[in-house]
């Protein structure tokens, strides 16, 4: 099964490249995965990589090697509400493990699942988000929210569509 | 004693709008720039200016940035690339994100000025992914102020300097706070640190002669060009230029980032600035600079000044500025085995001791947290880090072993007193005593 980019990727890729010598298209890859993985809300497909591949005029291992590597892609199905809660030595330390059983028994779901409905996919024990002075803090959809309370949480989390 | 703040990098910080190019002008924003342009500066009188003012990299190993920029070749016709590194992951660490957001100007104008005293003209600045929401809009916007009011450029203002300047997205991942990862990532790779030598100066980016800055010590260049290398020098102590961007986290009343003279004790930050350890409580411990810093017992840090030759002097180091504050009722084996988790989830796998000495290393301390360790294991952490530190390619090895090194040096009595007890806490002892 082949994917295609949409334009709207595509012209957004052909903006980034112009960043980079003509020669070294690869430096889009990250970029071009970001764009794909939004549009597929929350993941990205070997179809989606390939077509990444195929648009760089790159090897399909070199955008498999980037996507596996780096931990804001997905490649594997997961919800399209991606809830990063830090769990680091600042967070921890105001309370971060207690948020996580919180939201684990609110949702259901362990670290690193996704609500059955599709709704909401828990990251893994999130590493720090550079928001230590906000502890404990975490990203929704990479949009920042500080200073935590299981009530907050509660708000948030409920507001996700 | 009031301590001046929001000197140099943070200066917009406080007026309506900070992020904006005319808020950042009002703070003599472009002046230094405007002077270049004007020929009123060589390269080699700025280099020799953030030379002179003690001015330090900001990432954490606080290599003298002037003569950073001096190991570019001079003489080299080719490309040449200036490398920020915004990809601030070490724990603890948050004011790259409070410059990006809240005065990014200061950084575009730092790249502007670096990149020419270099004869680099081309400058990227590596933002990690997990800012693409907020802090790299902030930038793209300011990037794209500046180019529209014709401080960017091919021959800019008829100066004859080319700059062009371009802001890059990672995608998660630590490592690639490693200048040379940073590289790999930014050539669109997995980010693994190379081997150096070849230093970056003379096989950087795309095989070009490049140099790898952090946010905060690029964001200080234009202060420093402007009111001068000695005003800048003479606000820290000896050896500690400038002022630094303390992310104060942990159990403190105020946390926060604040920007303030290098070498202020660490008392008064603590006390006077951050209201001092929360709920009433005591001090137990300080990592004083991202959690690749060695920790330290209170008594020993209430002895010091926030500067490198003190933190050094005391057993630990400057670091990124990040102070993480730790009250009386911390279990020291449960932070150290999240910091160990850290180390093991960010290794990127390259170097054998790292790879599984990280792993080995969360895994003694989880079965010790169990209740299944043994005072053989507390020997054995210390033989691990001992085998990491000094054995890979990177620095990320070494920083997994120090804080095992540390923590056991320091609060020994703990994790023995968890082996002995079944993986009951000194701390919880403690408190149930007290109750």
């Amino acid at each position: 099964m082949s994917y295609e980019l949409s334009s709207h990727v595509r012209d957004k890729i052909d903006d980034w490249k112009t960043r980079f010598p003509a020669d070294q298209q690869r430096s889009a890859v990250i970029r071009a995965l970001h764009l794909v993985q939004h549009e597929n809300k929350g993941f990205v497909t070997a179809e989606q990589m390939n077509a990444v591949a195929d648009y760089l005029s790159l090897p399909t291992i070199q955008v498999y090697e980037v996507a596996t590597f780096y931990s804001m892609f997905q490649t594997q199905p997961v919800g399209r509400n991606e809830v990063s809660i830090c769990t680091n030595v600042a967070c921890m330390l105001r309370g971060a493990d207690d948020l996580v059983d919180h939201v684990e028994q609110k949702l259901g779901i362990k670290l690193g699942e996704s609500t059955d409905d599709g709704r909401i996919f828990l990251k893994r024990e999130e590493e720090c988000i550079a928001a230590c002075c906000g502890a404990p803090a975490m990203q929704v959809n990479h949009k920042y929210f500080e200073n935590l309370s299981s009530e907050m949480v509660d708000d948030i989390l409920d507001g996700l569509d | 004693m009031a301590i001046e703040q929001n000197l140099v990098c943070f200066n917009t910080f406080g007026s309506p709008e900070s992020w904006t190019m005319a808020t950042y002008e009002q703070h003599d924003g472009y002046k230094a720039w405007r002077r270049i342009l004007a020929g009123e500066l060589s390269p080699g009188e700025v280099i020799e200016e953030v030379k002179a003012s003690g001015l330090r990299g900001r990432g954490g190993a606080g290599f003298p940035t002037g003569l950073k920029w001096s190991f570019m070749p001079k003489n080299y016709d080719g490309q040449k690339y200036l490398v920020v590194n915004s990809d601030e992951s070490e724990p603890g660490t948050c004011h790259d994100r409070e410059i990006l957001r809240y005065n990014p100007h200061s950084l575009v104008e730092g790249m502007a000025i670096a990149a020419y005293a270099m004869g680099a003209t081309v400058a990227y600045n590596y933002m990690r992914g997990e800012f693409m929401d907020e802090p790299f809009p902030r930038f793209e916007a300011a990037v794209k102020e500046a180019y529209d009011a014709g401080l960017l450029g091919k021959n800019v203002q008829g100066s004859g300097i080319d700059i062009d300047i371009h802001g890059f997205i990672g995608a998660g991942a630590y490592i690639c706070g490693e200048e040379t990862a940073l590289i790999e990532s930014l050539e669109g790779k997995q980010g693994r640190p190379r081997f150096k030598p070849p230093f970056p100066a003379n096989f950087g980016l795309y095989g070009k002669p490049t140099t790898i800055n952090n946010t905060q010590s690029i964001a200080s260049v234009p202060s420093i060009m402007h009111k001068g290398a000695a005003w800048f020098a003479a606000l820290g102590p000896e050896g500690s230029g400038g002022t630094a961007q303390f992310s104060v986290s942990g159990h403190v009343e105020k946390p926060g980032n604040y920007e303030l003279p290098m070498g202020i004790p660490f008392k008064t930050l603590l006390e006077d600035i951050c209201g001092g350890v929360w709920k009433g409580r005591r001090l137990k411990a300080v990592i004083p600079g991202g959690s690749s810093c060695k920790v330290m017992p209170a008594e020993v840090i209430m002895e010091c000044t926030m500067d490198y030759n003190s933190l050094q002097q005391a057993g630990s180091s400057f670091g990124t500025g990040a102070v993480m504050v730790m009250d009386e009722t911390t279990c020291m084996v449960s932070v150290l085995r999240r910091i160990s988790r850290f180390y093991m989830a960010e290794s990127c796998g390259q170097c054998t001791p790292c790879r599984e000495g990280t792993g080995w290393l969360y895994r003694m301390l989880t079965r010790i947290i169990e209740g299944k360790g043994e005072e053989a294991d507390l020997e054995k952490l210390v033989d691990v880090a001992n085998k990491i530190e000094g054995h890979t390619i990177c620095a990320l090895g070494d920083a997994a072993a120090w804080p095992v090194q540390s923590f056991l040096k320091h609060f020994y009595d703990e994790f023995e007193y968890m082996v002995r007890n079944n993986g009951r806490s000194i701390v919880e002892a403690a408190s149930d005593a007290a109750a």
